[in-house]
């Protein structure tokens, strides 16, 4: 989609040979130090990276998804910095985004995977079906075969969306086309739990040890926008994978869990909640904890980074957070459910069990009863005698 | 704001709610001392603070307008301003569609953005350059 | 299994197994109490079974002067963590959601900080009468294992439960969940141990007070 003649330059000459002035420049850097959620100190540093840093080959693949992580990506509220990034990375691949289509496309997919063997970026959005190879392919070649071969090329890969950080939606209960993670999809290739990979893939993927690849995972239904951007602008410049949490999320967004950094956490800690949605306390804006808040088990950049043009973000709005960004959050029994509530219907649970324990109750003390009459019949005075034997 | 703003449904302004106005106008003064002091600068990133709706603004209605306003025009507008305290600036940068992109308070005796860097000079002279020789 | 499968499981079918437990447990103890019955009483009641019976559950609710003076440190300790476990159970906001839950009905909470504040103070307890308990001779000579079981049981979910309202350590959904599993620990303890005093202890004040009313003593 970029010309290649660019491939070779750095950032730096790229946007000077574009009359973007030094000072332009250094705002662009300031606003993605900003973005990247990284200390004001760390500008300096960036504009010296980015400078030099070369354009990677980014290719991009839509499995089992909704395309809601591409529009967000897309409506990137920094325009600028965002257009500069795309600009300096050079998309190779992009299902939804490019104009191509079928076979065409997909030559041009392993073009550029020859081309760049071993370097490029891979980025992924949607979970991978495994149990029946047909449910869902592109130009007759299964999410699966395509997955594995190309990631067997990348230097990185980046998990984009909770689909592919985590199975997403199509994962969830009952999970009918055996969906899951690229993370899960690797770790049960190297269990040999996979099955329908085709042997040229099982090669591809063996040659390039996929199994070792860095995963970093986005997560998010959809995934912040910037957040998407300022992944791919630590790795542009620094050329490093940034720091990740235990589940692979990069610390600078998900460091914190959204009740951390919630501004009505005030509210919450004096015990005051919005109990409906047109109450008192709605309206004055308190904790919405009991209408099922997930920001508690939350972490995301929600709280800061905020939605539309930094407008606001939906608890802001009103709106308990669902947690999106955290594995399963489909199946936590309902996004209206405080947390601390049980997901299943305990009261029913509880009467079935009282009906029947009142049942056995009753035959157990009928027991013991005859039990004690029995003992009271069969009972003997002690003698002496008794004593002394 | 009208009555029937949705900003005003949920939110309430002036209710001190994340507690962080106070401890960052506490920052700003240290970071003068040390500007005095040291000659060292300090910036604070005003995304990177939890901020109660109304807060960002109540903190810059506090440091008010000082003498100095500048606007930039690079990748979108700049707007550099002065607050009533000298030494304390105000940087946002908006992008192409005058969204904010981020926001600054820097202390310092000049932004660095305000000054003519280096490249950009000898950018410069070599145009200047250019079109004398060709306009001799 | 991922942190907030982990966190579903706790919260649904684990939960659904400890209530099962709990309810069936508590309620067969029970029947197994009441239906045993007693010898009909053939003397003649020289004063009400019923008053005598209720003053006592007051009574001996409120330790007299002579036992107070013995064992203030009993006496005090286990008001305050008892005390403390009611707040931290019942005036929880979290908590009372849950009950709410199941009963379909609430009742107002206490302020997070009070509710933290007291949960330490419950634990410091705790910690105090165990230390009692095994540096005191008698006392330890006459605890089981079932007592200090019980103690265990107990604190758990006091100590998780802090550390997940601090999140100290692990990420939130995790120290959740650790803390839902401790509780369930503590309903599937609570009918087959010394726990069932909680239920029990006004029916046995009552009854001691109403033998005593039958033969017309003060008790
Ligand atoms: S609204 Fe949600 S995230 Fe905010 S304080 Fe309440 S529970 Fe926490
Ligand atoms: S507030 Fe919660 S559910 Fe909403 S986008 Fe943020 S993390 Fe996702």
């Amino acid at each position: 989609m970029t010309n290649n003649s660019n491939k070779e330059k750095t950032l730096g000459e790229v946007m000077r040979s574009r009359g973007v002035s030094r000072r332009s420049f250094l705002k662009f850097c300031a606003a993605t130090a900003s973005m990247m959620a990284m200390s004001p100190a760390m500008i300096p540093k960036i504009a010296h990276a980015l400078e030099s840093a070369r354009r990677p080959s980014v290719i991009w693949l839509s499995f089992q998804e909704c395309t809601g992580c591409t529009e967000s990506l897309t409506r990137a509220h920094t325009a600028t910095i965002e257009s500069l990034i795309f600009d300096s990375i050079s998309l190779d691949y992009h299902h939804t985004l490019q104009a191509a289509s079928g076979h065409a496309a997909e030559e041009a997919r392993e073009a550029a995977m020859n081309e760049n063997w071993g370097k490029y970026i891979l980025v992924v959005d949607g979970s991978i079906p495994t149990d029946n190879p047909g449910y869902s392919t592109i130009a007759g070649i299964s999410n699966l075969d395509m997955f594995m071969q190309t990631a067997a090329g990348a230097a990185a890969i980046i998990s984009v969306g909770t689909c592919a950080a985590y199975g997403g939606i199509p994962h969830a209960d009952p999970n009918p086309t055996g969906a899951y993670s690229v993370y899960d999809v690797i770790k049960k290739f190297s269990n040999n739990q996979l099955d329908g990979i085709s042997s040229a893939t099982l090669a591809k993927a063996g040659e390039g040890s996929v199994v070792s690849k860095p995963i970093i995972s986005v997560p998010g239904c959809p995934p912040i926008p910037v957040v998407i951007t300022g992944v791919l602008t630590h790795f542009l410049t620094f050329g490093t994978i940034p720091e990740l949490d235990h589940l692979g999320r990069p610390k600078a967004f998900y460091g914190q869990s959204i009740h951390d950094r919630c501004y009505r956490r005030p509210f919450y800690d004096k015990g005051l909640f919005a109990e409906t949605f047109d109450d008192e306390g709605a309206k004055k804006g308190w904790c919405l904890y009991k209408l099922g808040c997930k920001g508690p088990t939350t972490y995301n950049a929600c709280a800061t980074t905020k939605w539309n043009d930094g407008t606001s973000f939906p608890i802001e709005s009103g709106h308990p957070c669902l947690g999106c960004s955290e594995p399963d959050f489909w199946d936590g029994g309902g996004f209206y459910k405080a947390l601390s509530m049980p997901t299943e219907n305990i009261t029913q649970t509880a009467i079935y069990t009282a009906a029947g324990a009142a049942a056995v109750g009753v035959a157990l003390g009928a027991m013991n009863k005859s039990k004690k009459n029995n003992a009271v019949a069969a009972h003997n005075k002690t003698t002496i005698d008794d004593l002394e034997k | 704001m009208s009555d029937f703003s949705i900003v005003q449904f949920n939110i309430q302004i002036g209710d001190d709610l994340t507690h962080n106005v106070k401890p960052l106008l506490h920052e700003i003064k240290h970071g003068l001392d040390k500007l005095v002091e040291t000659g060292q600068t300090s910036i604070i990133d005003l995304r990177s603070i939890p901020l109660a709706p109304g807060e960002e603004d109540k903190i810059l209605s506090m440091l008010g307008q000082g003498e100095v306003q500048a606007q930039l025009n690079a990748l979108g507008l700049s707007e550099v301003t002065e607050t009533q305290y000298a030494g304390v600036w105000i940087v946002t940068h908006y992008n192409d569609e005058n969204h904010i992109i981020s926001r600054f308070i820097e202390v310092t005796t000049m932004p660095e953005i305000l000054c003519s860097q280096t490249e950009d000079i000898m950018a410069a002279y070599s145009r200047l350059t250019v079109s004398l020789e060709d306009n001799v | 299994m991922s942190e907030i499968e982990f966190l579903n499981w706790v919260r649904g079918p684990g939960f659904q197994i400890a209530i099962i437990i709990f309810v069936a447990g508590v309620i067969i103890r029970f029947a197994e109490i009441l239906l045993l019955g007693r010898k009909p009483n053939l003397a003649e009641a020289k004063g009400s079974e019923m008053s005598s019976g209720l003053r006592t559950i007051i009574t001996r609710s409120i330790p007299d002067k002579g036992t107070f003076q013995r064992s203030m440190f009993t006496v005090v300790a286990g008001y305050i963590f008892h005390l403390g476990l009611f707040i931290t159970i019942f005036l929880f906001a979290p908590h009372i959601l849950m009950f709410k839950d199941i009963f379909g009905f609430g009742w107002p909470s206490l302020p997070t900080p009070v509710v933290d504040a007291m949960a330490i103070v419950t634990i410091i307890a705790l910690f105090a009468v165990l230390i009692h308990r095994m540096r005191n001779t008698v006392l330890k000579f006459i605890s089981t294992k079932e007592d200090y079981i019980v103690w265990l049981v107990t604190i758990l979910p006091l100590i998780t439960g802090y550390i997940a309202f601090h999140r100290i350590g692990m990420t939130a959904p995790t120290l959740l969940a650790i803390h839902i599993l401790s509780v369930e620990l503590l309903l599937i303890m609570f009918p087959f141990t010394k726990l069932m005093h909680t239920f029990t202890i006004v029916m046995s004040r009552w009854y001691g007070g109403a033998i005593s009313g039958y033969r017309g003593v003060k008790s």
